[in-house]
């Protein structure tokens, strides 16, 4: 599986790359997405993957009695997942913002400050 | 002796307050300061030439071994008298010079400042303060310079001169370093008692090299002596204080402060001689080519300045006599050429030597003192020139090796130097005067006093050296290391070789004088050489490196965010694929691995088939579903591996993200393929690169050992202590609840400028102008 984890965890980088170096700002910011994705899935690869041991203390424990998933990966990607949405989310709305005023989601039309050039 | 030095500093500090006063007709009284610590220092004269040296320690950074060290002993007394004596003068004549000058109270801030850092320069006994009051009289200098702010080749002149000497102050520091690496101590004086121990160091030679940079740079010898030239763009005091007497002579201060220390070698003796000798001769010929008065006056102070170094080179006994009489004899009379010639310009508006003559006339006593400045400058008897002018001769003579080529190069200089001081202190006050300057006035006492006082002296110390010689010069050579009981200085040296090569100087100057007139054709054929000068060469060397930081800014940062991506990727890529190609084993043990299931399969194969839908497909709304698909599959993922909150979270944001860009994006324009086909394939290409080398890295960071520890810390204690059974909760709420916390305004902030960015409404006028586009 660990192989496979990592194929996954190479497309979703190197997709995010591709979309990044496109000129369209939809496309930059599907790119980010996809390498924010990228980078949870690479975090909770090297934290190493336990099947079926969910870091949850069972009901009639105070600790754990079995091998259990480490829960500190888990805590950061939960974060990162959260945090993510917050830029994504201010990301979309800038981009319409950015289109209603300059009317173009080119990159290469927008990399002036200066409104005529 | 720390407030004599202080002194300058707290003066200008002054004039920041009450600067208003020395506008007017105060302004004489700024004179006073100098005039007072000429008076300090005179009084040390006879401790001083009794052998005495006067130490003055004030500790300042104990930790580092740096101190305000002050030592005064013949080499100083010397320099602080001429400093303190000179700058009276030009504070004096300043007074009418620039009178009603609007920033009049600024100057006399700047020349105070100078007054002290110059002073603070040779009386430093630690190398790092040395350093200090190096660099602080390179900038005042700057200010002296470009006093006329207005005027753009001032500015540039005064940016000129402060990059070399600037780069001379770091060379000092660097060599600063060096001896302190070599001896454990900053005190000169302590250097001089382990001066073997550096001769005999691996990095002797570097810590000359960085000394000469130092002092070459400031001393102006060729190929750095283009700045002084442009400095004379200062106002003439100036130009008479920092670019002849004083400041140009500190590089010849450090020089002769180091030759106890680092002197007597080989390689210190033949550097000096050859440089100052190419200084002399090189800029002792360009006087010829030049018309304005101070560009004569610069390029002979220049060929001075290489006399000095050519002298401490000689190294012998005789060679530093000649030195310190010379100066002497150079402060007083290019002083005094350089107040003339500010006289000149002041009354008759012209510094063209081609336009001036007969104005003794008009100002004999500006003449007068002009007159006698350019026969000491010629070495004609009874003047002080010509004792220094002997005593060079004598010490070029007695020199070991290749004594002819020495001679023709010395007697060249001076033959061109006299010339240079006869155009410059004769020409202009001889011969018939020119209509034009007939309603030139003469100008008061303040102006013609101080050339006229200085030119005199020059004439008295000749006929009797004895008033200089054991109390001042003496001294001076004893500090530089040699035995100096046996100096006495003298007029008449008898008839010998020296002096059939005096009178074959002045024969030769003079006749020269009368043949080659000083004009407009020679400084064209100067002109011709512009090309190849120094000075020419660097601004060349300057444009193309600004060409190539051009360039460089124009490929890296061109405003392209794929093109930073680009090279940031690549580059990681390349390093971090060097270190990998050497030590990656690329053997995977597959026993190691957890088994695959069908579930897994699935997973994958909708996540990949996802991405690529998301990169290849035309329509927008597909690449966002798509998008949305892939998130589900990495949540799927995530259920197979023990993490539900994962699942959960990545499940509800990875909808609400889809929800947000259909309903926001609905209106942007047709998602377009802007880049060619060959675009797509080289940043597809570099993308499959990185993303194998993350997958990769990947796949080895697993082979290695896992430290677990924390987690285990946070499992051990999430019930007994925070009593949740979720580990990952309590992580997030408890363990780490403040962090959560942050994060939760950050969210709140995004949210709030989403909302605003939602809700913003442009104005009628903006956004009429927005839809005309």
């Amino acid at each position: 599986m660990e192989i496979l984890l990592a194929i996954m965890i190479g497309v979703l980088y190197a997709s995010g790359i591709y979309m990044m170096l496109r000129r369209s700002l939809v496309k930059l910011i599907i790119g980010i997405i996809l390498l924010g994705n990228g980078a949870n899935l690479l975090i909770f690869f090297l934290g190493r993957i336990t099947k079926g041991a969910p870091p949850i203390i069972p009901a009639d424990g105070k600790v754990f009695s079995e091998a259990f998933a480490d829960p500190v990966p888990q805590a950061l990607i939960l974060t990162a997942i959260v945090i993510s949405f917050g830029l994504q989310s201010f990301a979309i709305v800038l981009v319409k913002r950015a289109h209603t005023v300059v009317r173009t989601d080119d990159l290469d039309e927008m990399n002036a400050t200066d409104e005529d050039s | 002796m720390l407030t004599a030095i202080l002194t300058g500093f707290l003066f200008s500090i002054l004039l920041v307050f009450v600067g208003r006063l020395f506008k007017g007709k105060l302004s004489i009284l700024a004179s006073l300061v100098p005039l007072g610590l000429f008076i300090y220092f005179f009084q040390f004269i006879i401790p001083v030439s009794n052998g005495e040296i006067i130490m003055r320690s004030y500790e300042w950074i104990p930790s580092f071994g740096v101190d305000l060290g002050f030592k005064l002993d013949g080499l100083s007394l010397l320099f602080s008298l001429l400093i303190t004596g000179i700058g009276f003068l030009v504070f004096f004549y300043t007074s009418s010079y620039l009178k009603g000058h609007e920033y009049l109270d600024r100057f006399y801030g700047y020349l105070a400042s100078f007054m002290g850092a110059m002073l603070g320069l040779v009386l430093s006994d630690n190398m790092i303060t040395l350093f200090v009051f190096w660099e602080l009289t390179s900038i005042t200098s700057f200010f002296l310079i470009g006093f006329n702010n207005t005027s753009e080749a001032s500015r540039k002149s005064a940016l000129t001169a402060l990059g070399i000497t600037g780069i001379g102050g770091l060379l000092l520091l660097a060599g600063a370093l060096l001896l302190n690496n070599i001896t454990g101590t900053y005190s000169i004086s302590e250097m001089l008692t382990m001066s073997e121990a550096i001769r005999s160091n691996e990095f002797y030679i570097i810590a000359v090299l960085l000394i000469f940079g130092a002092a070459f740079t400031k001393s102006a010898q060729f190929p750095f002596h283009f700045w002084l030239p442009g400095a004379m763009k200062a106002p003439t005091p100036v130009s008479t204080y920092l670019h002849s007497a004083t400041m140009v002579k500190a590089g010849v201060y450090l020089l002769m402060r180091f030759t106890p220390v680092l002197g007597g070698e080989n390689f210190w003796n033949t550097t000096l001689i050859i440089v100052g000798g190419i200084t002399m001769l090189y800029s002792a010929i360009h006087t010829i080519f030049r018309t304005d008065l101070k560009g004569i006056l610069a390029y002979s102070t220049i060929s001075a300045l290489g006399i000095l170094v050519f002298l401490t080179g000689l190294g012998t006994q005789e060679a530093f006599l000649a030195a310190a009489v010379f100066i002497i004899v150079h402060a007083l009379y290019k002083a005094t050429l350089f107040l003339v010639t500010g006289i000149i310009d002041h009354q008759a508006h012209t510094r063209d030597v081609t336009k001036l003559a007969g104005l003794n006339k008009i100002m004999l006593p500006v003449g007068v003192a002009g007159i006698l400045a350019a026969i000491s400058s010629a070495g004609i008897p009874p003047t002080i020139g010509f004792v220094g002018k002997e005593l060079t001769y004598e010490a070029s003579f007695h020199s070991e090796t290749l004594v002819v080529l020495l001679m023709i190069a010395i007697v060249l200089t001076k033959i061109f130097l006299l010339y240079a001081g006869f155009v410059a202190g004769i020409k202009p006050f001889t011969g018939k005067l020119p209509e034009e300057h007939s309603n030139v006035k003469m100008p008061g006492f303040v102006l013609w006093g101080p050339p006229l006082l200085l030119a005199i002296l020059g004439l008295v110390f000749g006929i009797a050296p004895f008033i200089i010689d054991s109390p001042i010069i003496k001294p001076v050579v004893e500090a530089m290391g040699a035995d100096a009981s046996e100096v006495h200085l003298a007029l008449w040296h008898g008839f010998n070789m020296v002096f059939i090569l005096s009178l074959i100087t002045i024969g030769v100057g003079t006749a020269l004088y009368f043949f080659v007139k000083p004009s407009n054709k020679l400084v064209a054929v100067a002109e011709k050489f512009e090309s190849i000068s120094p000075e020419s060469i660097l601004i060349k060397f300057n444009r193309i490196f600004i060409g190539i930081s051009n360039f460089w800014t124009d490929f890296f940062q061109n405003g392209y965010l794929r093109n930073y991506i680009s090279i940031i990727i690549l580059f990681l890529v390349v390093l971090v694929g060097y270190i990998m190609v050497g030590n990656t084993s690329f053997v995977i043990d597959y026993h190691s691995l957890s088994k695959i299931t069908i579930y897994e399969i699935t997973a994958t194969l909708v996540l990949i088939a996802g991405i690529f839908y998301t990169v290849f497909t035309q329509s927008r709304l597909a690449a966002v579903v798509a998008m949305g698909v892939v998130g589900l599959a990495i949540c799927l993922i995530f259920v197979f591996y023990s993490a539900p909150d994962l699942a959960m979270t990545q499940f509800s944001i990875d909808t609400l993200t889809v929800i947000l860009f259909v309903l926001v994006l609905y209106k942007l324009p047709k998602y377009l393929r802007l880049s060619d086909y060959k675009t797509r394939l080289r940043d597809g290409i570099l993308s499959a690169i990185f993303g194998l080398l993350i997958a990769t890295l990947a796949l080895q960071v697993i082979a290695e050992p896992v430290n677990k520890d924390i987690g285990n810390f946070y499992a051990q204690n999430a019930y007994l202590e925070a009593h949740g059974k979720n580990v990952v909760n309590v992580i997030l709420v408890d363990f780490r609840g403040a962090d959560t916390l942050i994060e939760i305004s950050v969210l709140s902030i995004a949210a709030v400028g989403v909302f605003g960015l939602m809700k913003l409404r442009l104005k009628m006028a903006d956004r009429k102008r927005y839809q005309d586009r």
